[in-house]
């Protein structure tokens, strides 16, 4: 399979629809403060799947995360609590973990949810990975997310980070934000919704 | 690789979810996804078993492993951490294996979401594998992170899959969905 029909398998193709999993929109951010999903999350679909790759951040070792608002809400300070794994290994093989981070994880927090940390900068060096939340639209219960990403960190390393948690509200989502914590990025996130 | 919605069960105050037709040669992956899984009884979990073909009574052999991520709201009760957990795996059990927090919570707003992947369920020849992640609101108010693998130790194949709670009834959304 070329490089290019795996792309396409992985990340989707504008207007594309593949079975049941609906590309809802394609945001790329270049030198941007964050990318927005204000439009398209409904309903329609009782999970959401947002896909990112070539995220590439202006500050070296910074984070990239999250945040959300209800509906009657407009300033991404939703109460999270979460969970934070990582696992890594430096290119030198001078260090390797698994471990919890408890400096990323969140009780009852209202700051923007770490999906990876220490984001490298440099020309090669990016993100990618993927970032699930059910049924947003609930106006019964909180609200599950989980992300799973791989990242070329600054030191550098390869490493895994595994999120989760909820968005402690009944009120329904319908806005979600990616920034950095730290300067603007570069990349490109897909919004799908699952039927 | 397109991935096919197959059937949606919506539950309300039942004892179980059970997808009894769909599972075939057709696809090579089913994906299920479940959220707004929310229990009559607090303190409990949720869980799945299969049937092969001919069988019936939910009670396949498994070998699995279970490991759980989790922090509680007051930052205090529970402090953040990552633990493999022994009492929920099964070596060779015949049991429901459980998806979620072995405590799920049963308050108005608490519930679980997550995927359960099962591979090749028609083959006839290899174990049947299966992996799952989910995200639980527990009964003491934290969140749990589940990650749940393993196989099915039979070479027959697997036509019906069934969702319920250890205990008591459940509301929830399950879909099954075909891929490739």
């Amino acid at each position: 399979m070329p490089l290019g029909a795996h792309k396409a398998t992985l990340f989707g193709v504008a207007g594309v629809s593949t079975g049941d999993v609906v590309l809802l929109s394609t945001q790329t951010a270049s030198d941007s403060s964050s990318l927005d999903f204000t439009s398209g999350i409904t309903s329609t679909y009782g999970e959401y799947i947002f896909k990112f790759y070539n995220i590439n951040a202006a500050t070296d070792e910074t984070e990239f995360t999250f945040q959300c608002n209800a509906t009657d809400s407009t300033s991404y300070d939703e109460t999270i609590t979460s969970t934070v794994i990582r696992t890594y290994q430096q290119e030198d093989d001078s260090g390797a973990a698994l471990s919890y981070l408890t400096g990323s994880d969140q009780a009852q927090g209202t700051a923007y949810q770490d999906i990876a940390i220490n984001i490298g900068n440099a020309a090669d060096e990016s993100l990618a990975g993927e970032f699930h939340l059910f049924n947003p639209s609930s106006t019964t219960y909180v609200k599950h997310f989980y992300s799973r990403s791989v990242s070329q960190q600054y030191a550098p390393t390869a490493g895994e980070h595994q999120i989760a948690g909820y968005i402690n509200t009944t009120t329904a989502i319908d806005d979600i934000q990616f920034k950095m914590s730290s300067g603007n990025f570069d990349g490109t996130i897909k919004m799908w919704g699952v039927k | 690789m397109a991935m096919d919605l197959i059937t949606t069960n919506t539950s309300s105050g039942a004892a179980t979810s059970d997808f009894t037709t769909g599972i075939d040669s057709t696809y090579k992956l089913y994906i299920f996804k479940f959220y707004d899984v929310n229990p009559a009884t607090d303190g409990t979990s949720f869980g799945f078993q299969a049937n092969a073909v001919g069988a019936s009574g939910y009670n396949e052999t498994m070998t699995t492993t279970y490991f759980q991520s989790y922090h509680s709201e007051d930052d205090t009760q529970s402090a953040g951490a990552i633990s493999y957990d022994t009492g929920q795996d099964q070596a060779q059990g015949t049991s429901f294996q459980k998806l979620s927090s072995a405590s799920l919570g049963n308050g108005g707003d608490e519930s679980c979401a997550g995927e359960l992947f099962l591979f090749n369920p028609s083959n006839t020849t290899y174990v049947k594998h299966f992996y799952s992640v989910s995200n639980s609101s527990k009964s003491d108010d934290e969140t749990m992170q589940i990650f749940t693998s393993g196989y099915f130790n039979i070479t027959a194949a697997i036509d019906d899959v069934q969702f319920k709670m250890a205990s008591g009834n459940m509301d929830a959304v399950i879909k099954m969905y075909g891929v490739g």
